[in-house]
């Protein structure tokens, strides 16, 4: 006992100070894209093989569908360590250059005043790879202390305001998920979190996925990443609870 | 070893032509008369062809370090299974049996193993029709009948926010008599997809094979490239991917044994670990921005270099984790209350773990001497050797401190490697593979053995990509690790074998 009070005190206070102050990512962490490498990438006919760059509009790249790879295969895109990349609409995950930034927005005053304050989520993987479910993990680990926020990952969909949902929703979970998602009482919001959530990511139109969760059940949340970044998952969390604009 | 035996080196590759293919009775033989002499299957495919199945089985004899293949071409639907006398072989069979749609008779458990419809509509092991939809888990489960027995069944969806699976209990009041695992659940068809490969899409899909063994995975998939297309790579990329695998081992180690706390409710190494994880997995982003290594290794070397000033930044992380890992990890070998939970819980025999193929840190708990990196050593392992752990008991406690030992010899070499990385090139150019060949590439990842079989046409592309994961061998394991225990140590045993879903279902 108390060599376990002795490690308590060596190991000390460890939860970081974010969002009060800034998250220090990796020099080498890819975030959102810089603009102008969109438009110089649209000039040479780009071929992704996610889908997630188009040359329309001067250049256009889908986070939802983006890998962020390190070699990017559709040409010369850069990316920014810009963490910041979660939205509440699916067409908010396009960029093009020129177009405003656009971020992820608070609940409806109605959704608020219920689940602002405690907001808890069962999580469903649905295919994921185990490292989109590592990442929203960590989030409860003592380093990152989600619980602060009041919100927390449950046991049951009945205990639940809301469902994560990771992976890109194969046929063999998908019964399962919109299972969950029957159990959960209204009201009730969907997180996708992770390219494979969101639009099938490395999986994109494998005839044993369904391309993401968006087709299934209505999405109040993307997280865009292969995996997102813990910061870049908190980040949308603490935006729609209006804990940060 | 016989005639018909075909050895191999791990990263290399041979023509297809110089594995001799003999008759299924033969190839069957093979299997049993090496197994009977210590080998061990580490690999087992059906190719579907017009006409039939190649089967092509890996076999491995740690006392030589040898590998060696066997093939046979079988134009029958049905072929003997050798499961009853070759345990190991069970889940193969059927693997091969659900995507080639081989029968293989008298099977003691002939059933599904990922739910899909077979490679080629129209061959399948169930006369299932090709517009037939195929439900997960559903199946004859072994029951066990009698006063006061009774099934509990739990999954897909569990507690926490982990991976999808169906578990079956048969237990007699809190006792398990026995336990089984149906998956599939993950299936996204990795092998079928792979088929006509390497694809723009393939390197990424390696390295979400198993997205908490990126590293492994990709590395297995980098040798197979590599040696298909003739290129060695550059002495520092070695070094780089080393360090990258064993932080990625680091990283798992120190989740399982927080993991591990956190199950027999000791609170305080279940907070730190959860929390010097992260360091680790930090450290990985300072080599490549992703936390799981996503865009560090590609076939010629690697696409990052790691600076001087990075180089420092990591020892200095790697110091300050080591010391709070060995402080959070010390306190449960002090604490009676979590060994008394540890010790004797969920205990496999050396036996059973020979019997069943185990790999990994669960083999090595039950003192089976069994490593990759040390038996059939690959890139920066052939220069540097690094000891192999073992232990006897074969029980939670086993595992547990197994981790804990790995986790030390993986910092002792992290540390030695950044202080000597050779100078040059990172990477050379990737080329197209070389048809007609059979490649092979082992590495050892945080969880054992990750195997890569490529098969390619004469154009060099994939007639056929096998993946084999740890877990492909450990899951029987577990089940049978159950076996007489209380089934409120099942969560506890789960975590101490922690297997990959996505890694077996691919």
């Amino acid at each position: 006992m108390i060599r376990a009070i002795v490690s308590r005190i060596k190991q000390g206070h460890r939860t970081m100070p974010y969002p009060a102050a800034p998250l220090q990512m990796p020099e080498r962490f890819r975030g959102y894209p810089v603009a102008a490498s969109l438009a110089d990438s649209a000039d040479r006919s780009p071929e992704c093989p996610y889908g997630a760059f188009s040359a329309a509009e001067g250049g256009c790249l889908d986070m939802g569908k983006c890998l962020f790879c390190a070699e990017c295969p559709a040409g010369n895109i850069e990316f920014t360590t810009d963490h910041r990349l979660a939205a509440t609409k699916r067409e908010h995950l396009l960029v093009t250059p020129g177009a405003p930034r656009q971020f992820a927005q608070a609940l409806s005053n109605d959704l608020l005043r219920i689940l602002g304050r405690s907001l808890k989520f069962r999580e469903v993987s649905a295919g994921g790879c185990n490292a989109c479910e590592a990442d929203t993990n960590v989030l409860s680990t003592i380093g990152w202390d989600l619980g602060r926020f009041g919100i927390q990952f449950v046991a049951s969909p009945r205990h639940a305001d809301g469902l994560w949902v990771t992976g890109p929703v194969t046929n063999n979970m998908t019964k399962a998920l919109l299972t969950t998602y029957d159990a959960i009482p209204e009201p009730k919001i969907v997180v996708a979190c992770g390219a494979c959530a969101i639009n099938g990511g490395p999986y994109i139109d494998s005839p044993q996925v369904c391309n993401g969760a968006d087709g299934l059940i209505p999405v109040d949340l993307y997280i865009p990443g292969c995996p997102p970044h813990p910061g870049t998952i908190l980040d949308g969390l603490l935006r729609i609870i209006d804990k940060i604009r | 070893m016989n005639g018909s035996l075909r050895t191999v080196y791990n990263g290399s590759s041979v023509p297809m032509a110089d594995i001799p293919a003999v008759g299924s009775s033969q190839f069957l033989q093979n299997i049993l008369d090496t197994v009977d002499q210590g080998w061990r299957i580490v690999s087992y495919f059906g190719i579907p062809g017009p006409a039939g199945v190649s089967l092509v089985c890996l076999l491995a004899d740690k006392g030589e370090g040898q590998l060696a293949v066997t093939r046979a071409d079988v134009t029958a639907d049905h072929i003997p299974s050798i499961s009853s006398l070759c345990p190991q072989a069970q889940l193969f069979e059927r693997e091969i049996a659900e995507q080639c749609g081989l029968i293989f008779d008298d099977h003691p458990w002939f059933k599904p193993v990922r739910f899909h419809h077979p490679f080629v509509p129209g061959r399948d092991a169930w006369n299932r029709s090709s517009d037939e939809p195929i439900r997960a888990g559903v199946m004859n489960y072994f029951q066990v009948a009698g006063d006061e027995v009774h099934e509990v069944a739990v999954g897909p969806v569990h507690a926490g926010i982990i991976e999808p699976g169906h578990f079956r209990f048969q237990c007699h009041g809190e006792e398990v008599f026995h336990l089984e695992i149906s998956l599939g659940y993950q299936h996204r068809g990795i092998e079928a997809a792979l088929f006509g490969g390497p694809h723009p899409r393939t390197l990424q899909v390696m390295e979400t094979a198993a997205g908490d063994t990126t590293i492994g995975h990709s590395q297995a998939y980098c040798m197979v490239m590599e040696t298909l297309a003739g290129i060695k790579v550059p002495p520092r990329a070695e070094v780089l991917r080393g360090i990258a695998l064993e932080l990625e081992r680091l990283a798992n180690h120190t989740g399982d044994l927080g993991a591990i706390a956190g199950d027999v409710g000791y609170l305080p190494t279940a907070s730190f670990c959860g929390r010097i994880r992260g360091d680790f997995l930090n450290m990985t982003a300072v080599l490549c921005g992703s936390r799981f290594g996503r865009g560090l290794l590609t076939p010629g070397g690697t696409i990052f270099d790691l600076t001087t000033a990075q180089c420092e930044d990591l020892l200095k992380h790697l110091a300050e984790a080591r010391s709070d890992l060995t402080d959070a990890v010390e306190l449960l070998w002090s604490s009676p209350s979590v060994m008394g939970r540890l010790e004797e819980t969920g205990a496999l025999t050396h036996e059973q773990g020979l019997a069943l193929g185990l790999v990994g840190p669960a083999a090595r708990a039950c003192g089976i001497k069994r490593d990759v990196r040390n038996d059939y050593p690959f890139g920066i392992y052939r220069m540097t050797h690094l000891p192999v752990a073992t232990a006897f008991h074969g029980d939670v406690c086993a595992r547990t401190m197994i981790r804990w030992q790995e986790a030390q010899k993986s910092m002792d070499f992290i540390e030695e490697q950044l202080r000597q990385i050779p100078a040059g090139g990172h990477r050379v150019t990737a080329l197209p593979g070389k048809g007609l060949r059979l490649a092979v590439a082992l590495t050892e990842g945080w969880r054992g053995e990750i195997c890569h079989v490529a098969v390619t046409d004469e154009a060099g592309q994939f007639s056929r990509y096998k993946i084999v994961d740890p877990s492909f061998h450990n899951w029987p394991g577990l089940a049978m690790a159950l076996r007489g225990q209380q089934i409120s140590d099942f969560p506890l045993c789960n975590k101490s074998f922690n297997l990959s879903y996505c890694g077996f279902d691919l």
